[in-house]
Parts: C-alpha cells; sequence; structure tokens
C-alpha cells in the first residue's frame, strides 16, 4: 500500500518536473497557434534545433569550460532562445507570412491547408537538415545534477521517502521563471498588446496604426523561441537526435488545445497537465507506451472539448 | 471515355518502358513509383476532393504492411490472399478513425489524424514488432509473390495503380465526387442543400483507407521487411500528401504526376548522395512541398491547365465578350416587366412548415423566444425585423443548423425536431443565405446540380433538374461560369437555383436582395414573384419594406426574438408598435 504510494507520488513529482517544461514549450506554441491561429507543424522541429543549439554553446563554444558544467547547461538553454529567435524572425519573413494573415485569408481556409503543409515541408528539411550536420546519434547535455537528487523524506518514520532530480528541478525553476516574465511582457508591454490587438483583429490593429506584419513576426519568433528554451532545457536530461521533434509536436498541441486556444497561462497548465499524464502512465503502462499514453488523450481532448478544458463551446454556421 | 483511354495509354508506356528496364535498382524503383503513387491517389480521394486534410494515413498502409507480413510469418499465408484482406482492414480502420474524428474541422481533423500513426507506431514496437522480415520461400516464388524478376513487382503495383486512377476517375465524375467538392467549398451549404455530409466523408475515408492498406501490404512484399518507423512514420503520410499537393490536388493525374517525378528524383539522389548527406529524401521532399505552396499551391497539374487556358482565352476572349453581354441585355429585359398585384394560385389553408411555440438562447442572450408561426401552402411569408431580432436564427432552426431548446417545428404535420439540414432538405425544406455562400470553385450549372441531387435518383436526372432550375432563374445561358466569377446578383440567383434543384415545398430566402442595386433588386423580385405565381412556398427575411410590401402575402414581425405581430402588409405597415420598433418614424411620416 505504501508502496503504490510511493510510486504515485514519485511518479507524480517527475510529472510535475518534465510538465513544468512542457509547459514552457506550450507558451511558445500557444501563442503561434493559439494566438495568432497559424499551424506551425514545425514547432517541434524548432525545439529541436534549440537543444541542439544549447548543445553546442554548451560544448563547442565553451560555456562549460567559462561557468562550470552546473551552470552552463543552463546559460545554453536560455542562448539558445535569440538564436532560434532570429531564424523564426527569418523563416516567418520569408515562406511563412505569404500563406498568413491578409496573404493567407485570400486562400482556402483562410490558408490553414497552407500552412499546414508549408510548415511540414519546413519541418521535413529541418530534421533531415539535422541528420546531415547533426548525425543521427543521440547526444545530451551532461551535467553533474542531472545525476543527482534531493532526497524528499524520509517521512512517516521510515515508510515514505521520494527523489527529486536536482537537474531537473533547477530546470523546472528556470522555466517557470521564463514562463512568467513572457506572461508580464504579453500583458505589460506596448509589444504584448500590440500582438494581441494583431491577432484579435488584424484588420482593426491596422487602422489602429499597428504594424501587423512585424507584430507578427515578432510573435513567431517569441514563440519558437520560448520553445527552443524549453527545448534547451530538456536537453540535459533527455537524450535527442534531429527526429525528436515530431513527439513533442503532439505534446505540444495537445497542452495547448488542452489549455484553451488563445490563453497564453492556460496553455502552461496545458502543458503541466501533459507532463503529468505522461509519468503517472507509467504507472500501470509499460514504458514504451508513454508516448502512446499521450496520443490517446490528446485524441480524447480534441475529440472530447476541442475548447479546452476551460473553454466554452461555440458552434457557427 | 477519354479519361479511361488516357489512362489505359498512360498504363500501356509505363509498362513498356518497364520492360527495358534492366538494372534490378532501377526496376525497384519502377515498382515504388506506382506504390507511392496509390497512396497519393489515397490521401487524394479522402483529402484532395473533401478538404479534410489527412496526416495520418501512415496509418492504414502501416496496418496493411503489418497484416502482410504477420499473416505470412505466423499463418503462412499468401499475400495474393493477404494483400486484399489488408485492404480491408485499412478500408475498416479508415471507418472506426472517421467517426469520431470526423467531429473535427479544419485544422483540428488535420491534428487529430496526426496522432494515429503515432500511437501505433509506439503500440508495434512495445508488441515486439521492431523488425519484421517476411520469410523466403524460395520453392514456390509465384504462391509467395517472391519473385526473381523486380520487374513483376512493377506491373502488380502497375495494376493497382491504374485501379486506383479508374476509381478516382469514376468518383471524380459522379455525384460522389460532386458532393466530396461540395464539402470541401462549404460545408454547412452542402449540408442545407441535402447533401449527407457525414456519409459522404465516411464513405470516402473508408475508400481511402483501403487503397492504402493494400498498398502498404505490397509494400512489405516489395520490401520484404517491415519497421514501425518505415511503415508508420511521418515520413509515409507526408510522402502521401505531398505528392498528391505536388502534382495537382483534386485530381487523380496529381498523385500520379508527383510520384512520377518526386519518387525517382529522391531515390536518384538517396542512391548518389545518401551516403553523404543522410536525409537527403526528407530534404527533397520538404523543398518541393515548400516551392509548390509558394508558387503553385494547387499543385503541378493545375498550375499548367491554368497557363494552357489563359492562352486559349487570350485567342477567343472578343467573341465571348460580345455573346455574353447579348444574352445579358436580353435577360434583363425580359425582367423589367411592370409590377401588378400578384396574381396566382390562390394560398390554400394547407400549413406546409409551422413553428410551434419555439425558443432558443445562446448562453444568456434569447435569441429566439417562444415563436409560432405557419406558413401555408403557396403563400409568400415575409419575416421582418430589426437587425438581431432573431430572424436569421429562426431559419437555422426551420432547417435544422441549430436544435431549439424547446418548442416544435412541423413540416407537413410531422416534428422535425432533431432531424439534420440534409434530412430536412431531403424532407423539402431548401434555403438560401444571407451571406452567399456558392460553392466558388465549381460551375454554375455543377453548384445547382449538387442541389438536385436530393430529388433525384439517377445523375442524369439531376442534371434535368437543374437545367429547369437554371431556366426558372434566368442562369441556363451561363450554366459553365466559374461561381467564383460572379456578380452578387447572379450568386443570389445561382443559390436561389441551387435550392429549387431539389424540388423543395418550401423556399427559405434569407435576405435574397441584400447587397443589390435598385435595379437588380427589380429583377430579383420578378423572379421570385414568378416563383410565386406557379405556386411555390415561399418564406423571405427581408429588410426593403418597399419590396416586400409587393412582394408578400402576410408578415410576421419580429423583435427581440419574439412575435411583435402578424398580418396583411397592409395592416402591418399601419400598426403602431411595428412602426415604433422598426420602421421608424419617418416612415410614419411619409405614410401619414
Amino acid at each position: 500500500m505504501i508502496q503504490v504510494l510511493e510510486d504515485f507520488l514519485q511518479a507524480f513529482i517527475a510529472g510535475l518536473l518534465t510538465g513544468t517544461n512542457y509547459g514552457l514549450m506550450c507558451v511558445g506554441l500557444s501563442l503561434i497557434f493559439g494566438v495568432m491561429r497559424v499551424i506551425n507543424f514545425a514547432q517541434g522541429d524548432f525545439m529541436m534545433l534549440g537543444m541542439y543549439a544549447a548543445y553546442y554553446f554548451f560544448g563547442l563554444f565553451g560555456a562549460s569550460l567559462l561557468f562550470g558544467p552546473s551552470v552552463a547547461p543552463y546559460l545554453a538553454a536560455l542562448a539558445a532562445g535569440p538564436v532560434i529567435f532570429l531564424l523564426g524572425i527569418l523563416i516567418h519573413k520569408y515562406l511563412i507570412s505569404s500563406v498568413t494573415g491578409v496573404k493567407g485569408s485570400a486562400l482556402e481556409a483562410d490558408g490553414h491547408y497552407a500552412q499546414l503543409i508549408l510548415t511540414l515541408g519546413i519541418a521535413l528539411i529541418m530534421q533531415n537538415g539535422g541528420l546531415y550536420l547533426f548525425g543521427s546519434t543521440p547526444v545530451s547535455i551532461p551535467t553533474p545534477l542531472s545525476s543527482n537528487a534531493w532526497e524528499l523524506g524520509p517521512l512517516w518514520g521510515d515508510a515514505l521517502s521520494m527523489f527529486v532530480n536536482q537537474g531537473q528541478l533547477v530546470a523546472a525553476i528556470i522555466a517557470v521563471v521564463v514562463v512568467c516574465l513572457f506572461v508580464m511582457l504579453m500583458s505589460r508591454s506596448t509589444l504584448g498588446k500590440s500582438l494581441r490587438a494583431a491577432a484579435d483583429n488584424p484588420e482593426a490593429a491596422i487602422y489602429m496604426g499597428i504594424e501587423v506584419d512585424r507584430a507578427y513576426r515578432l510573435a513567431f519568433g517569441f514563440g519558437v523561441a520560448i520553445t527552443a528554451i524549453g527545448g534547451g532545457l530538456l536537453a540535459s536530461s533527455y537524450p535527442f537526435q534531429p527526429y525528436v521533434g515530431i513527439d513533442y509536436v503532439i505534446v505540444m498541441y495537445a497542452g495547448v488545445v488542452l489549455g484553451g486556444m488563445g490563453s497564453v497561462s492556460g496553455a502552461f497548465f496545458g502543458g503541466l497537465m501533459i507532463g503529468l499524464v505522461q509519468q503517472l502512465s507509467t504507472l500501470f503502462l509499460p514504458n514504451q507506451l508513454q508516448n502512446s499514453a499521450i496520443f490517446v488523450v490528446f485524441l480524447l481532448i480534441i475529440l472530447l472539448r476541442p475548447q479546452g478544458l476551460f473553454g466554452k463551446a461555440l458552434r457557427r454556421t | 471515355m477519354r479519361p479511361v483511354l488516357l489512362i489505359g495509354l498512360f498504363g500501356l508506356i509505363y509498362a513498356i518502358l518497364t520492360a527495358f528496364v534492366q538494372n534490378s535498382y532501377y526496376q525497384l524503383i519502377m515498382a515504388v513509383v506506382p506504390i507511392w503513387a496509390v497512396m497519393g491517389l489515397s490521401w487524394n480521394i479522402l483529402s484532395g476532393y473533401s478538404g479534410y486534410v489527412s496526416f495520418g494515413h501512415a496509418a492504414f498502409f502501416g496496418l496493411g504492411a503489418y497484416f502482410v507480413a504477420l499473416a505470412q510469418i505466423k499463418l503462412g499465408l499468401t499475400p495474393w490472399v493477404s494483400i486484399p484482406i489488408a485492404g480491408l482492414i485499412g478500408g475498416l480502420a479508415g471507418l472506426l478513425v472517421g467517426i469520431p474524428t470526423f467531429r473535427l474541422r479544419g485544422h483540428y481533423f488535420a491534428l487529430a489524424m496526426l496522432a494515429y500513426p503515432l500511437a501505433f507506431l509506439y503500440f508495434f514496437e512495445w508488441l515486439g514488432y521492431q523488425e519484421l522480415a517476411l520469410p523466403m520461400m524460395r520453392a514456390e516464388p509465384l504462391k509467395y509473390m517472391q519473385f526473381e524478376d523486380t520487374r513483376i513487382y512493377a506491373y502488380i503495383a502497375l495494376a493497382l495503380m491504374l485501379g486506383a486512377m479508374l476509381l478516382s476517375n469514376q468518383i471524380e465524375r459522379s455525384r460522389f465526387g460532386l458532393s466530396l467538392m461540395a464539402i470541401k467549398q462549404d460545408e454547412a451549404a452542402a449540408e442545407a442543400a441535402g447533401i449527407n455530409t457525414l456519409a459522404w466523408k465516411l464513405k470516402a475515408i473508408t475508400l481511402s483507407g483501403m487503397l492504402a492498406g493494400a498498398i502498404g501490404g505490397l509494400y512489405a512484399v516489395v520490401l520484404l521487411i517491415v519497421t514501425p518507423p518505415a511503415v508508420f512514420g511521418m515520413l509515409v503520410s507526408a510522402q502521401a500528401l505531398i505528392l498528391a499537393m505536388f502534382g495537382g490536388v483534386a485530381t487523380l493525374w496529381g498523385p500520379v504526376i508527383g510520384a512520377v517525378v518526386l519518387v525517382p528524383l529522391s531515390e536518384f539522389l538517396h542512391a548518389r548522395l545518401g551516403d553523404l548527406i543522410p536525409g537527403i529524401q526528407g530534404v527533397v521532399y520538404g523543398l518541393a512541398i515548400v516551392i509548390v505552396i509558394l508558387l503553385a499551391p494547387e499543385g503541378v497539374f493545375w498550375k499548367v491547365k491554368d497557363m494552357l487556358r489563359r492562352r486559349e482565352k487570350n485567342v477567343s476572349t472578343h467573341t465571348a465578350a460580345s455573346a455574353v453581354s447579348i444574352s445579358a441585355s436580353s435577360e434583363s429585359a425580359s425582367h423589367n416587366t411592370p409590377f401588378a398585384r400578384v396574381e396566382r394560385a390562390v394560398v390554400s389553408d394547407v400549413v406546409v412548415l409551422e413553428a410551434r411555440d419555439v425558443s432558443k438562447a445562446f448562453g444568456g442572450l434569447k435569441a429566439v423566444q417562444h415563436v409560432s408561426l405557419k406558413v401555408m401552402q403557396g403563400e409568400v411569408l415575409g419575416i421582418i425585423g430589426p437587425n438581431g431580432a432573431g430572424k436569421t436564427t429562426l431559419f437555422n432552426l426551420l432547417n435544422g443548423f441549430i436544435r431549439p431548446d424547446s418548442g416544435e417545428i412541423l413540416l407537413n404535420q410531422q416534428n422535425i425536431i432533431g432531424k439534420l439540414p440534409y434530412q430536412n432538405c431531403i424532407a423539402g425544406i431548401g434555403r438560401t443565405f444571407q451571406v452567399v455562400r456558392p460553392f466558388r470553385r465549381m460551375s454554375i450549372a455543377q453548384n445547382v446540380i449538387v442541389g438536385a441531387y436530393v430529388s433525384a435518383k439517377t445523375d442524369a436526372l439531376a442534371e434535368q433538374a437543374a437545367c429547369e432550375a437554371m431556366e426558372q432563374v434566368g442562369l441556363l445561358s451561363q450554366a459553365d461560369r466559374l461561381a467564383g466569377e460572379l456578380s452578387n446578383k447572379e450568386l443570389r440567383l445561382l443559390e436561389l437555383a441551387r435550392a429549387l434543384a431539389g424540388k423543395p415545398q418550401i423556399l427559405l430566402l434569407d435576405e435574397t436582395l441584400a447587397g443589390l442595386g435598385s435595379n437588380e433588386v427589380e429583377e430579383m423580385i420578378a423572379v421570385i414573384r414568378k416563383l410565386a405565381s406557379q405556386g411555390m412556398t415561399i418564406a423571405i427575411i427581408e429588410h426593403t419594406m418597399q419590396a416586400m410590401v409587393r412582394l408578400v402575402d402576410r408578415f410576421v414581425v419580429l423583435d427581440h426574438g419574439a412575435v411583435l405581430a402578424e398580418g396583411s402588409p397592409d395592416s402591418i405597415t399601419k400598426n403602431h408598435a411595428v412602426i415604433d420598433a422598426y420602421l421608424g418614424k419617418k416612415w410614419r411620416a411619409s405614410n401619414a
């Protein structure tokens, strides 16, 4: 009995830690998918690039020597953000902008098909180009924190004791800080307000003097950069290879849909819950089926409550 | 006959070319091209025609491949038997996936479809089938489809591809294809025009799954090894989609063109540069699709076709333009007859459509409250009221787009609450929309034919009914024009014809005069009056009172979702409550 409780609490802690990270990734996607209603299939691959950016910052550029192996992985993850931000801006400017916004509304179904398929193409190029650039061998960022854990307990005499992975805990704390900063940016700053206005009603925003194209570009850049930081933080505890993105695409869309479209903070909690589902599923499912569990949960969410857990059903004819 | 001949010719050329290929690697490519073409055709049947983009066709492909491999390993079943069964399994999987997933639209549908093959991928890995090799049956090569000569696989794949092409051709030319295309362009309008959208979509995904399952089975036989990423992986779904998108969506030639160009290209590059640049195949597909979306979003086939048509047009512009203007002017002349008070079939006391105490609220907003009204056979009922009075909501309730919270709606004394729009259309309710909803990429004739399927048993009868309907509204002379290039008035006439073609008992016309110039309003009124004089029962929502008083027999006035007044045009226009709520003081002054 106690053993079951201990397993449950241990999985719950693991779920909270990974979930926080997923939440950060979902916040990035929610800006693109939830707020701007642009479907970015390549989101997982931007995340993958974020992981490799962090990996190379850590290794090649010597961050590990300068700051030591405990601090450097997190600095490298944060440094991946601006790099992916620039890449996102460029890709949006030269490719994605031709099927979104005003140009997109001229296409069939507001350009949704074109977006899906264009970003699918970008995803294929990134994955397979990544195979050439980075090789197919899984890598990870080695940090001593990842292999150490703090012990919670023993509680209840000697009966109960849980372990919290140090690396994951630090990553989770950073993730929460980044999310908070970003939510503040979105709600307080002029930039955030213009982004939300441009997303809500592009035409009205243009009349109010907001440069909608620029706002969309920035939002896309922020969206992929935040997800990339999430990827960078994950890179020290999970090995990855160029095809890693596709699994996380589902995780991210599941989180965003669960949290309710258009809500940045909702997306964070959506991601958190997906992390919990994933880890708790290990209690009664074999490890290999963890991802299958996420896909099934994703299907259930999207089929039963496509408006999200907290959203309201609207149907238009 | 011509497309069938063309398909046959293409097959013949491909077979002859295959016969001359000696190198076994090229022979394999000759076999793989039609396999992927079938996969593209399978995707096209669902996603190309109906517009429901699937990212998950690998699910059906992989199930087929695993079934054929496992059937041979565990049961010793020959692929000659197991491939057709794989097709059935794929079809069943399509049906089972479709039933829940078609509740979703647009990008939600696409994302949900993505999850199926990925869930299968991990599931099959967990089952321990990381790599299945088909056992070699050297003793009985014919029985187990294990040929020394790879070209025989190419012929089998080619035969399947020709079959899939003929099937697609059949679909394109029947009410199946036209219904799917109507769904793609405007599902709500298709539903209101009497198309059972869910049934057609399920039929499409079942057929699509069958093709994908069968060809997945053949793929396993040709490659001899089945792994989860190779058959359930993202690249399989992506490849199906990319080949079709590249070649051209919603045409049977699209996936074939895509496969003939891209498969050999990527295979060739992979063979040449695969060691140097791993993943070159994926990069080629990725680049192909990015370029296509940016330059020719509909695919190569349509781009070329458009270019050819434009060249043709430049030659014949002059004659065509003058012909159109003549027919247009003669038409408007015939419609400009002066108005007299309605002379036509007497309004009977038979109730066609009745609402009894119908209410509907959206959250706190009571859009329609306790509305009761009757529409008599042969009558023209005008429904007026200020913006937001609940007029369009009432129509949506009447034809089944929305289900009322309470009350009854009766068509010929039968309660129709809970019936879907297409069922109500079949039962005899035709409608048009406040904002026109034509199928923009179809011709006028095709639009109207879609509306005719409801009442017509055969496609020929549908065509005939469509011609009559176009004649009634005066669009017959322009039947071949694309709906996307019509003026507002023509679109309104088109919607009217589409509703008429289904031979409805009652027409619901939602602001048919909105956005028309004064001359156009007169033309439109003439058409509606003509219908009324032939005995058609009509309920019409309209704002233009000047037009309405000449058109209708009786008014119902709605305000804040409730019936404010009801009566003859005379009594309504003098009713104080109506004037205050809707017509305004100016009306009182000018009509005092």
